[in-house]
């Protein structure tokens, strides 16, 4: 029997301009048509399923339409751009320093990495040395945000299978670190923390004992969790032997971060190209053997430890010192020099008028974050808005892998595929 | 409005509130439909970007939208009550969110969340739609990048003051607000408007 | 200077066209016609393997004159050096390059981004449509330099054409693998299928 297409759009009003029903079964040829109507009714169609850009399950504003023959997955084609928002185009009209509130808005589930990955970018470009205290406290940045977005993860990914405390858990762990951001930077998610050169702000009393305590219970919630999830039967089923991807085809398709780990392949930006003294650290690379969704969770939350362990370690070196470098023509002069010393005022007068010329050339910086490997690449004309600002999205490189993941699978494991990519829209569509 | 007190079985005596017979109430009409609207607002959850991930935050342990009776997040447009745009909004996403607007049953309210559904925020280009008003009817504009739980909690509140003021006798307030023949919402002048615009630093839309 | 630069120049000759170094990274530009060679002997070559693809972009330069950029990000993961390769596609001309999908997968999306946001064709793409923008986006490729920060079109005509495209008419014909029994389809739904995906996609230097 020809194969035959059914296509029935969930989206839809389930009747088109004309009034019709948009379920148009495809193909039909007579003698298919007749055989159908002896045969199951179904048998041998494909069915077109459209899931998204509002759905629950695909978190964010993510498209899948998806031929399914059956329950079994034969395609999935992603369609994505619905949160494309024109980063990089703004970029080419913004100084550098001013780049930075575009990356909190980014990656918004982890916007301190970017906020990093952002100054780093423009030091490289522009050959800024940034002091010690500085580099431990950019450190401490990384790691809490690595915490917060693998906790989103694991919350709303226990959600897909079906588990709702441990969301419950996540979250209010998170609202700990969120109390800690906002102390530090005034604002709960975009925190813009970062500028060239330096830091927004110091670190204020109570943050280090904050983090302490915080780094002393939170291992409970991560303990909680894993006994709850780690051997729960249903999580088991639904995650173990789903999505294998081997180290190869990981390779192939440049992913990175936990997802790439999970595959056996042990890159880590932190380990491999080495930034803020991560070499001096020490922590451990948790790697997967299967390369299913099953060992992203437990690469992943074997990664919420070693950060919490990276965490402890910094706070224990936090050196004193300046967190800027001392060089007028990249930090703002403090306030109330600008406003009673002459000198101060114009040099504080010409970075906000003018920004911070950068040197004619191009830099690649990246680092290792939540999601995999983030990367900025500046060109500049020596002017002081950068020529172009590409950012090398980690999720939206990652989600193109989904289709490979999928194919031949269950619906419901694309559910579990999906949520296990770890995408976030700011991202993947800029 | 008086709520009657149940009557005891046994004694025959009312409760509390009441001395009447059982089970009933005096109240204006407008009163008991617009307070029972008010505290059961179904949301359906428009998240897009940064927003909804503090919407999220909201709906969880700490700030408990369950206080609200607004916990049963609404996936389906047609259980929805107030449609909350947390996020931005794409002209890829336009026609989405005008038809997911389209397909919930009155009485529908919208929450604008955040400075980018209100007025496209920070992104002035050629990708963002300045303002969810200019594609559907915003009943209450929530400021802020991203507001905070709190704030979205206030404007909830004032939601429900809009709604308790609103009465049955006025058709116009449910009427359905259909594009017109050129698809629009708004007549052309007044989207250009709505979406100049303002505050910018004649620096940050030139490049070099 | 990474000694790659070397290896290359006596393997290739003339098809090295300059290497520079910039903030500690070298890069090199490379003829563009022998761009899939390169790099699959860049990726394969013992003692080279450059065999993680960072990243594809492009890079248009506020001097009109200068020409376009693709921009290859290779690591290799063995070595752990970074190289990065480019390709200048004088502009002018049809904007043209070959295809590296069959060396990495990873290549798919981001081409197809790449052709999005400047119009650069990959030649056997194995489907190289828009991406981000939807695929019957009338403005032009939005990261050229003469592409306006808020676009070429008004507000009201942006958001009136965001709201008249069909949200479900973006997936095409050749992307099922239904394609091979096209001839038996509806006329209607034929024609639906075409427009929804495969509109006419004016050329951006003509639109202006
Ligand atoms: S208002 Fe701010 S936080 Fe909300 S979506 Fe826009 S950029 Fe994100």
């Amino acid at each position: 029997m020809a194969k035959r297409t059914l296509e029935v759009d969930l989206a839809t009003t389930g009747v088109d301009a004309q009034g019709n029903p948009i379920t148009l079964p495809l193909g039909v040829d007579a003698d298919a048509a007749a055989q159908a109507s002896d045969g199951p009714a179904l048998a041998g169609e494909h069915m077109l399923i459209n899931i998204g850009p509002q759905h629950p399950a695909t978190h964010g504003v993510l498209r899948l339409v998806v031929e399914l023959d059956g329950e079994v997955v034969v395609r999935v084609i992603p369609h994505v751009g619905y949160l494309h928002s024109g980063f990089e185009k703004l970029g080419e009209y913004r100084y550098y320093n001013q780049l930075i509130p575009l990356t909190d808005r980014m990656d918004y589930l982890a916007p301190m990495s970017n906020n990093v990955c952002l100054a780093m970018a423009a030091e490289k470009l522009m050959g800024v040395e940034i002091t010690e205290r500085c580099k431990v406290l950019r450190v401490i940045a990384c790691e809490t945000n690595r915490i917060i977005s693998h906790l989103v993860w694991l919350g709303t990914t226990s959600i897909d299978m079906g588990a709702f405390t441990p969301f419950l858990w996540c979250f209010q762990q998170r609202e700990r670190i969120y109390d800690l951001q906002e102390m530090w930077t005034g604002a709960r998610l975009t925190t813009s923390l970062t500028r060239i050169g330096g830091l927004m702000a110091d670190i204020p009393d109570g943050f280090e004992d904050g983090l302490r305590e915080f780094c002393k219970t939170f291992p409970k919630t991560i303990q909680e969790v894993d006994s709850i999830l780690s051997n729960n039967g249903i999580w088991c089923g639904r995650t173990q032997g789903v999505g294998i991807f081997t180290a190869e085809q990981a390779l192939d398709y440049s992913l990175s971060g936990p997802l790439l780990r999970a595959s056996g392949v042990a890159y880590d930006v932190r380990k491999d190209r080495p930034y803020l003294d991560y070499e001096t650290y020490d922590f451990d690379i948790p790697l997967g053997e299967r390369g299913d969704v099953y060992d992203r969770y437990m690469v992943r939350l074997e990664e919420l430890r070693q950060s919490t362990r990276i965490l402890e370690q910094a706070l224990d070196r936090l050196p004193d010192g300046p967190i800027n470098v001392d060089d007028p023509r990249i930090t703002l002069p403090p306030k109330s020099a600008a406003m009673s010393d002459m000198e101060a005022m114009i040099f504080h007068f010409k970075q906000v008028m003018e920004g911070i010329p950068a040197p004619v050339g191009e830099a690649y910086f990246s680092l290792e974050g939540p999601k995999g490997e983030l990367g900025y690449y500046f060109v500049s004309d020596g002017t002081a808005k950068p020529v172009r600002w590409r950012v090398r999205p980690p999720s939206f490189i990652n989600l193109a892998a989904l289709p490979a993941m999928c194919e031949g699978r269950l619906l419901s494991d694309m559910i579990a595929i999906n949520a296990s990519i770890d995408i976030v829209m700011g991202e993947v569509d800029r | 409005m008086e709520l009657a007190g149940r009557e005891d079985d046994k004694t025959g005596q009312t409760g509390t509130v009441s001395t009447l017979s059982p089970n009933w109430l005096t109240t204006k009409l407008d009163f008991l439909v617009n307070w029972s609207r008010a505290n059961s607002l179904w949301p359906m959850p428009f998240g897009t970007a940064c927003c909804a991930i503090e919407f999220m935050a909201t709906a969880a342990s700490r700030f408990d939208l369950a206080r609200f009776g607004m916990e049963r997040m609404s996936f389906s447009p047609r259980q929805a009550d107030v449609l909350i745009c947390a996020g931005r909004l794409p002209f890829k996403l336009a026609p989405v969110i005008r038809r997911i607007y389209d397909q919930m049953p009155q009485p529908k309210w919208v929450i604008s969340m955040g400075a980018c559904a209100s007025t496209g925020g920070i992104f002035d280009n050629y990708a963002m739609v300045q303002g969810i008003d200019t594609v559907v009817p915003v009943d209450v504009y929530v400021p802020g990048c991203p507001p905070r739980p709190e704030a979205l909690i206030y404007g909830i509140l004032m939601l429900h003051k809009k709604i308790k003021g609103e009465t049955l006798i006025d058709a116009e307030l449910r009427e359905e607000k259909v594009l017109d023949n050129r698809g629009l919402r708004l007549p052309v002048e007044r989207i250009d408007e709505l979406s100049e615009p303002f505050g910018n630093s004649i620096h940050q839309t030139r490049s070099e | 200077m990474n000694p790659s630069v070397e290896a290359l120049r006596s393997e290739f000759g003339d098809a090295l066209v300059s290497a520079e170094v910039s903030c500690g990274d070298t890069y090199i530009y490379i003829d563009p016609a022998r761009n899939a060679e390169i790099l699959s002997w860049l990726k394969d070559t013992p003692g080279q393997v450059y065999n993680y693809l960072v990243d594809i972009t492009a890079v248009e330069y506020r001097d009109a004159e200068l020409p376009i950029e693709v921009v290859y990000e290779l690591f290799s993961l063995d070595r752990q050096v970074p190289f990065r390769v480019k390709a200048r596609l004088p502009k002018g001309e049809s904007l043209e390059i070959a295809s590296i999908v069959s060396l990495w997968s990873a290549a798919d999306w981001l081409e197809r981004e790449v052709y999005d946001m400047f119009g650069i064709i990959f030649t056997d793409h194995p489907d190289l449509r828009r991406i981000l923008m939807w695929e019957t986006y009338a403005e032009g490729h939005p990261l050229r330099k003469s592409f306006p920060l808020r676009g070429r079109f008004s507000r009201s005509e942006q958001v009136r054409q965001a709201l008249n495209a069909n949200p479900e008419a973006h997936y095409s014909l050749e992307e099922l693998s239904i394609a091979s029994e096209n001839y038996g389809l509806p006329e209607k739904m034929r024609d639906r299928l075409r427009r929804g995906e495969r509109g006419n996609i004016p050329d951006p230097e003509v639109v202006e």
